[in-house]
């Protein structure tokens, strides 16, 4: 007996409410609509700092936010995260798991056509999917798609997704950047057909992209502007500037350090909200001395969070407990408290070990976040007090991710978040992680993979939501990751920009502020 | 000029043309395997940190980056040499059109900040070589000196934060359009050009100021001074044809440093400009774009050199009909 599984009571609520929240994101969040109803009109131009010369609107290939913004202003995907992490239904109307969650049904929205005419069904969705699976694929979601074993449509406006194991959580991979829908047997990408709000006019990658809106959207009142241009601009003065001076409206990874000059402007309007990002001190667990726990714990206690907070993200953000879950996941748990700055035991965890005295070389550069060399210096500066000498070795930005991370033993890295515990928690802590090579501790924790694995077929929310709080816990105590922090998404914007509750997930609302803002 | 100023100009082009070949194929390989030798390639770098061992080696397979490096060289030579620049590597765009909007607005700025930068130097040079010693020329060498003496990108953000930001004359952002109209273009590029007007004219006015003082000591000059010609007539008619050659020289590296040095300004203005393109292929290890790249400056270097050599042997009467 098939049941409506793999959505909570918030998720359920979500999408019976769905249509309601797609006519007007504002109209139900009455704290964060401020303005009245959604204008049609305007060109919203955004100035991002994250593109490349490389960049392409393959979908397999969306890496930077220029292109994860334009992909969403072309395509949509099955499901959408709504802002608060819930998932709606957007090309998909309804979706339903087998009791095993093996077996998942998605019903299709009917009447939907690419931006070339032709009507969106399952053929297309099959294709799109089967993207990210075939044995030569470069996707960055292809890891999603290994317990996949089969895709095929079984009416015209319905798919079936057969999983070899069950997940609970598997709707949430269909939203992620990459697996959105192109037309069946797409193979040239850059032309950008998609069901999206906007149709694609010029791509020049690494330089700027230019959409007009599609009079035939299927989703109302979404897509408010006549057209919308992200152009890259690297400089932070550039983006600040132009913005200033109103050739942009939007731009992202505002520059914390200068942030209170420029609150002062009266055309710029800050917007900060807490996200998954954070920042890490990453320990291989297999490797001396860090396979020993005493150590880590001497790690993790000699690090002084709220200095941290303050000095590096100048107070934009939260204060993290060694592992990956914050409040802006559903099953957090926010009895387990992060550990306070303490050379006392940091020095009794070391003595423990067997190791006074000791040395660390810390391997940072800035690829991971912007500041993280300052933070590795203040981390020296703190942990010095619990007689830990941190030696902090830049490494060169280039290859950083390929050659340093999770290869040295100790080194500085960033999450951007997943789309929910399990993705999160599996992507970067568990067995299957060590094979993909996103297992950046190489944490290998029998409880932990054991855990991973039963919540995914655990329907029951309290249980599955206790299942995921001793995750955390693991992680905190057994980990190898030093979290001192979690980074507010931060934005700055022209005060005419309108818009309801912001997503979590990506700056600019979830990379879908072309779709989901408006000028007032 | 007669036939025997000609067929020195001539052997001098075909020798010098031959030799930049050659200069042309030294630097692709040194570039080839300098990127080579950089840590990370292509594939890991378009993954990023999201890369699986996997997904790197089907991307590699796909480019063809599993092949050794020297038969990568060799194709890529093969290609070249039928007038092929081939595909970015990073997405399949043809080079020569990913090239040719960006080489055509670099070009047009450093046309632009040449138009305004020559002549402005050149004049100040005259001008500080005639009243040398005066009031005037310590202020035109104080503010030209300063001005070179400050980075570039300083110099850009005070143009920004006076003219773009504080008067909002000029747009702070530079942004070329292809289908552009000339005379928008124009007023797009002025800033970036007024930037470099400002680091270029010290150098070249300091040199129009040197060379013209050092020949006024010569006895030809003093004789002219004797007869009775007015100063700004012996500057003009018999300092100036003589001083030609070192002008040249340094108006000519300017000029190459107008079209290869100016990736600062491109950043800070956001200008569409190929020294951008070059500094973000290499940072992806995109190698066809990058040889691309490197070839067309090392070309602009090689060819203005020339005209360099070219136009000394023009205005030295010595050199162009030799005994």
């Amino acid at each position: 007996m098939d049941r409506l599984i793999g959505m909570d009571r918030r998720q359920f609520l979500a999408g019976t409410a769905a249509t309601a929240l797609a006519v007007g994101g504002a109209g139900l969040l009455p704290r964060a609509a401020r303005a009245a109803e959604p204008k049609q009109g305007g060109n919203f131009r955004i100035g991002t700092a994250d593109y490349s010369s490389a960049d392409s609107i393959n979908p397999a290939l969306s890496e930077t936010r220029m292109s994860m913004n334009l992909q969403w202003q072309v395509r949509n995907n099955l499901i959408e995260v709504a802002p608060g992490g819930k998932l709606v239904p957007e090309l998909a109307e309804s979706w339903e798991g087998s009791s095993d969650a093996k077996t998942w049904t998605f019903k299709l929205r009917k009447g939907v056509e690419f931006h070339n005419g032709k009507s969106f069904t399952a053929d297309d969705v099959v294709y799109s999917l089967n993207l990210h699976r075939k044995p030569d694929t470069k996707s960055n979601a292809k890891p999603f798609f290994a317990p996949v074993s089969d895709i095929k449509a079984t009416g015209p406006h319905e798919v079936v997704v057969e999983l070899s194991e069950g997940n609970v959580g598997f709707p949430s991979v269909l939203c992620h950047f990459a697996v959105v829908m192109v037309p069946d047997g797409e193979t040239d990408f850059d032309k950008g057909i998609g069901t999206g709000g906007y149709i694609l006019e010029e791509f020049q990658p690494g330089v700027r992209s230019l959409v007009k809106h599609n009079p035939n959207y299927w989703k109302a009142g979404r897509a408010h502007f006549d057209s919308v241009e992200i152009l890259g601009i690297k400089d932070v003065s550039a983006r600040t500037a132009a913005l200033v001076s109103g050739e942009i409206d939007a731009y992202n990874f505002v520059d914390l350090k200068t942030i209170s000059l420029l609150q002062r402007q009266k055309n710029v309007r800050i917007q900060r909200v807490p996200s998954k990002a954070h920042y890490v001190f990453c320990m291989l667990t297999d490797t001396a001395p860090y396979d020993d726990n005493n150590v880590r714990m001497a790690m993790k206690y000699a690090i002084d969070r709220e200095e941290m907070l303050q000095k590096i993200l100048n107070g934009y953000g939260t204060i993290g407990n060694d592992q990956p879950i914050n409040g802006a996941y559903e099953f957090y748990d926010p009895s387990l408290k992060p550990r306070a700055y303490d050379p006392e035991k940091a020095k009794f965890y070391m003595k423990k070990a067997g190791l006074s005295n000791f040395k660390a070389q810390l391997h940072v550069s800035e690829t991971p976040f912007a500041g993280a060399t300052d933070a590795s210096v203040l981390y020296r500066e703190q942990a010095a007090k619990a007689g830990i000498d941190i030696e902090v070795i830049k490494e060169p930005e280039d290859g950083y991710w390929s050659n340093i991370w999770s290869k040295v033993p100790f080194c500085v890295t960033r999450w951007s978040g997943r789309i929910n515990d399990d993705v999160m928690i599996s992507s970067a802590y568990s067995d299957e992680a060590l094979k993909t090579g996103w297992n950046e501790s190489h944490l290998n924790n029998p409880e932990l993979n054991k855990l991973i694995k039963a919540a995914r077929v655990e329907f029951d929310d309290s249980k599955r939501g206790e299942m995921y709080h001793e995750m955390q816990r693991i992680i905190s105590d057994e980990g190898g990751s030093v979290i001192p922090v979690f980074a507010d998404l931060v934005d700055a914007v022209s005060p005419k920009v309108q818009h309801g509750e912001l997503s979590s997930d990506w700056d600019l609302d979830g990379a879908r502020a072309s779709e989901r803002w408006w000028f007032s | 000029m007669n036939g025997a100023a000609f067929r020195i100009i001539g052997s001098l082009l075909a020798r010098r043309l031959a030799l930049g070949l050659l200069t042309l194929f030294v630097v692709s390989l040194i570039i080839f395997f300098g990127v080579e030798l950089l840590p990370g390639d292509l594939a890991q770098n378009l993954l990023g940190q999201s890369a699986t061992p996997e997904t790197v080696a089907a991307l590699r397979r796909d480019l063809g980056l599993d092949q050794p490096a020297v038969l990568r060289y060799l194709w890529w030579l093969g290609d070249i040499l039928q007038g092929d620049l081939g595909q970015s590597l990073a997405n399949r765009r043809d080079i020569a059109e990913v090239i040719g909007d960006r080489l055509g607005n670099t070009l047009f700025l450093a046309g632009m900040a040449a138009v305004m930068a020559v002549p402005l130097a050149l004049c100040l040079g005259m001008l500080a070589a005639l009243y040398r010693n005066s009031l005037f020329d310590r202020i035109v060498n104080i503010a030209t000196l300063t001005s070179i003496s400050f980075p570039e990108f300083f110099i850009a953000y005070i143009l920004i934060l006076y003219l773009a930001v504080g008067q909002g004359w000029f747009p702070s952002l530079s942004r070329a359009a292809p289908d552009m109209p000339f005379w928008d273009h124009v007023y797009v590029c002025l800033l970036p050009a007024v930037t470099l007007t400002l680091v270029t004219t010290a150098h070249m006015m300091r040199m129009t100021r040197a060379a013209i003082i050092n020949l006024l000591a010569r006895p030809y000059i003093e004789m002219a001074t004797l007869k009775g010609i007015r100063p700004r007539r012996i500057i003009l008619w018999h300092a100036l044809p003589n001083a030609l050659a070192p002008i040249i020289n340094v108006v000519v590296l300017n000029l190459a440093y107008l079209v290869v040095g100016v990736v600062l300004v491109e950043v800070v203005f956001v200008y569409p400009g190929l020294g951008q393109l070059l500094v973000d292929s290499v940072s992806k290890r995109d190698l066809p774009v990058v040889q691309a790249a490197s070839l067309i400056f090392a070309l602009t270097y090689i060819l203005l050199n020339l005209l360099a050599d070219v136009l000394s042997i023009v205005s030295n009467p010595q050199l162009l009909h030799p005994r």
